[in-house]
């Protein structure tokens, strides 16, 4: 079964736990601004979004990259960037239709979330289970099945 | 070690920023943030230092856990000589700016002097400048976080300023970041004021680390977010209600001080509670309540996302104010609505609005205006006084005084004195509802006898966070103790004062004590830090923290004979609730408090009590 995370804004608090866990897990520092998930907060609409890769079946990232620095982890199907090949040419960045393939100045390389191997740090410290990491097939299922129960007139009669 | 081991020193006068050492022998004896700020400000100004001369500094410290994964570990305090009160101030915040501070490397920003001329701090990791702020001067808090935002092309930067209200020297000027977080109480943001210095912006991306033991630390951490989220309060009624869940419960036993301390229950309260923040409006169909919001790290998430009613009449005109913003916590709630009887949910919004855009603490405001409400009923003020009408319940007089206020207009500036200078300029200083000058928050002293001596000997004037005997007295937290009892509390509150100065200097959040004991706390602390900080350990460094700002004061010319409530409180009972007929026993408290202190009967620490906790 292949996994992917699935992100609902509307349980997000803003408490930027993702952000600290995927650094910690990536640099053991606790560091936001190294952070491949990000929680953008548009204030004036009281919402909290986390925004990170989807790993898109047929990645733009990897396709652009000219040194195939970019590869597909067979475990979890990730797209995960191999430092030592990359280049820090940034097409990717340019490719990515989502923006959430970033250059990171201090390593002089890309990055982007990569599953943490099949175990993200982001969705375990998610203290509201906005992040979870699920069967990519059923992201949708919560939804469904709460829209389900809205419209299962005849039980309520 | 999770100190960064850096101290950023700003001197105004002299235009320099300079990058020194954190003094290690004080961070193993003051852990850090409140503190550890408080060791180097009374070890470097004068006790008797005018709080508004350019003499006074002004230090804004985070802890060791600050900017850690730590739950709530996100806070900084703000410590200086305190221009409401004449002593120790120490106002701690949450939101952003504080990890961001500790990510750019920096356990805490020294400011001393005066600038000639309005400046604002810039810091971008070990970059730190000092950049004119004249365009910047006269204008609010939100229009400074987003102006600096757009100039320094950064929407990530974070950023702590004051704003008309700091700029005028109101007494109870805050400290606001991240638009609705304030290091809020003692006027700390006229301070900031009078150096001439708007505000602080800084971008840390150096990240934080230097763990001690980092495996055991994301242990104790992973622990400590359960025990958050398995409790009841941390866990639900905080994330549901906010601290606003406090407003029905206070009122209903009589706890909640109305009308300037007249009364303890407030037939409003109901209006302006949790509860109705949660209910549909009537004339747009939305709820007040927009959302919950975490601060920095914080899995409990009590802040409260409103959006005020645009028809209301203080709004009806001012789109500025529609789009959700912080508020209404419970202290707010409580001082701008139970203290002057209002009970018009979306006036305390707008007051409240205007006390985060301006820069002013709520509670002092709130309360103040009780006074002035007060003296307006005994004819003692005048509508042409104030230049308008101020019975208690005025949602307009209410309003309008807080725009007043903020931006010292008439009758404002006399607001912003706070109340014990109003009421005494008007001859009635026994109606001043204040201790050292600092006006109660949301808990009568009558109906909890703890929370009197709490106020009483708090070393910041009246404070409900210096030792919160309403978890004892109200939640039963550790253990539930009758309010209206005198016996034992002081050994417990002691015992809170001194647990509370150690968190406070951790980077961590008192509110999670709701939930956490010191037995939570303490593996966080000890597997990132280096050094001994067992519970003993820590226990000691809060109460040598204590002391330590108790000295402070009693050199700045306070005594045991300020340790006192007004005559309200000592002489008239509560009138209703479950303490009817009860007036704060605090001479019944005081000397064994004193006792345990281990202080003379006049409240003064002995040599040997200054030797055993190594001051």
């Amino acid at each position: 079964m292949q996994k992917s995370l699935h992100i609902d804004p509307g349980k997000c608090t803003g408490c930027l736990q993702c952000e600290m866990a995927c650094s910690y897990e990536n640099t053991g520092l606790f560091n936001p601004a190294t952070s491949r998930i990000k929680v953008f907060d548009f204030h004036h609409e009281g919402r909290k979004v986390p925004y990170t890769c989807t790993q898109c079946a047929e990645a733009w990232c990897l396709n652009a990259c000219p040194v195939e620095a970019i590869k597909i982890d067979a475990g979890t199907g990730a797209k995960v960037v191999v430092d030592a090949i990359c280049v820090g040419c940034k097409v990717c960045t340019i490719a990515c239709p989502f923006g959430t393939i970033n250059y990171n100045h201090g390593s002089g390389k890309v990055q982007k979330c990569d599953l943490c191997g099949g175990d993200p740090a982001c969705a375990s410290a998610c203290p509201t289970s906005a992040i979870t990491y699920i069967d990519a097939d059923w992201t949708g299922l919560e939804r469904m099945r709460q829209w389900a129960q809205k419209t299962d007139s005849a039980a309520r009669v | 070690m999770a100190w960064t081991r850096k101290v950023l020193r700003v001197n105004l006068t002299q235009g320099s920023c300079v990058s020194e050492p954190l003094n290690m022998a004080w961070a193993a004896q003051y852990l850090g943030q409140r503190g550890l700020a408080s060791k180097y400000l009374v070890s470097e100004i004068d006790p008797l230092v005018d709080p508004l001369a350019a003499e006074n500094k002004i230090i804004y410290a985070t802890g060791p856990l600050t900017g850690t994964m730590a739950s709530t570990g996100g806070r900084y305090s703000v410590v200086t000589k305190g221009p409401l009160t004449g002593v120790i101030a120490c106002s701690n915040s949450g939101g952003f700016f504080g990890a961001e501070l500790k990510a750019a490397g920096w356990d805490m920003i020294i400011v001393e002097g005066k600038s000639p001329r309005p400046v604002y701090l810039h810091i971008e990791n070990d970059k730190a400048v000092l950049l004119a702020a004249e365009d910047l001067w006269g204008r609010t808090v939100w229009d400074t976080e987003g102006t600096l935002k757009k100039r320094h092309q950064d929407p990530l930067l974070r950023v702590s300023s004051i704003g008309r209200a700091g700029e005028n020297q109101v007494l109870f000027a805050a400290i606001v970041n991240d638009l609705h977080r304030a290091a809020g109480r003692s006027g700390v943001g006229a301070v900031m004021g009078s150096k001439n210095l708007k505000a602080i912006a800084v971008r840390g991306t150096l990240g934080v680390g230097n763990i001690a033991d980092p495996k055991s630390f994301m242990a104790a951490v992973a622990a400590g977010k359960k025990v958050l989220a398995e409790n009841a309060v941390t866990g639900q009624g905080l994330p549901t209600y906010g601290t606003q869940v406090l407003m029905n419960v206070i009122n209903e036993m009589g706890a909640s001080p109305t009308r300037n301390h007249r009364d303890v229950q407030f037939e409003g309260a109901r209006k302006i509670s949790a509860e109705a923040m949660h209910e549909k409006r009537t004339t747009d169909g939305k709820t007040h309540l927009v959302t919950n919001q975490a601060c920095f790290g914080c899995t409990i998430a009590c802040g409260r996302i409103s959006r005020i009613d645009e028809t209301h009449f203080s709004v009806e005109t001012k789109p500025q104010y529609w789009g959700a913003s912080g508020g209404l916590e419970y202290e707010a709630a409580w001082a701008l609505g139970n203290a002057n009887g209002v009970d018009d949910l979306e006036a305390l919004q707008y007051a409240n609005l205007v006390c985060n855009e301006d820069g002013m603490d709520p509670i002092s405001f709130g309360a103040t205006v009780g006074a002035v409400m007060e003296l307006y009923e005994l004819g003692i003020l005048t509508r042409d006084d104030i230049g308008l009408e101020a019975p208690f319940g005025s949602a307009e007089a209410l309003c309008r005084l807080a725009e007043m206020t903020a931006r010292g207009e008439g009758f404002g500036k006399v607001v912003g004195l706070g109340s014990k200078r109003l009421c005494t300029r008007y001859g009635r200083p026994d109606l001043s509802m204040t201790v050292k000058g600092q006006e109660f928050p949301a808990y009568d002293g009558r109906a909890l006898q703890g929370m009197g001596l709490a106020y009483a000997t708090s070393n910041r004037g009246a404070c409900h966070l210096r030792g919160y005997m309403v978890s004892s007295e109200v939640f039963g937290i550790p253990v539930k103790t009758d309010p209206r009892e005198t016996a034992g509390k002081p050994e417990l509150l002691k015992a809170f004062q001194d647990a509370t100065a150690a968190v406070d200097s951790s980077g961590l959040c008192v509110f999670t004590t709701f939930a956490w004991t010191m037995n939570d706390i303490q593996p966080q602390i000890q597997s990132a830090c280096e050094g001994d900080w067992s519970l003993e350990s820590l226990l000691q460094t809060g109460e040598r923290i204590w002391n330590l700002e108790r000295d402070f004061n009693l050199a700045a010319g306070i005594t045991g004979k300020d340790d006192t409530l007004p005559p309200r409180l000592l002489n008239e009972p509560c009138k209703t609730g479950a303490s009817k007929g009860m007036v704060a026993e605090l001479g019944k408290m005081l000397p064994e408090y004193y006792s345990l202190r281990g202080w003379t009967p006049d409240g003064v620490p002995t040599a040997a009590t200054r030797a055993r906790l190594g001051l």
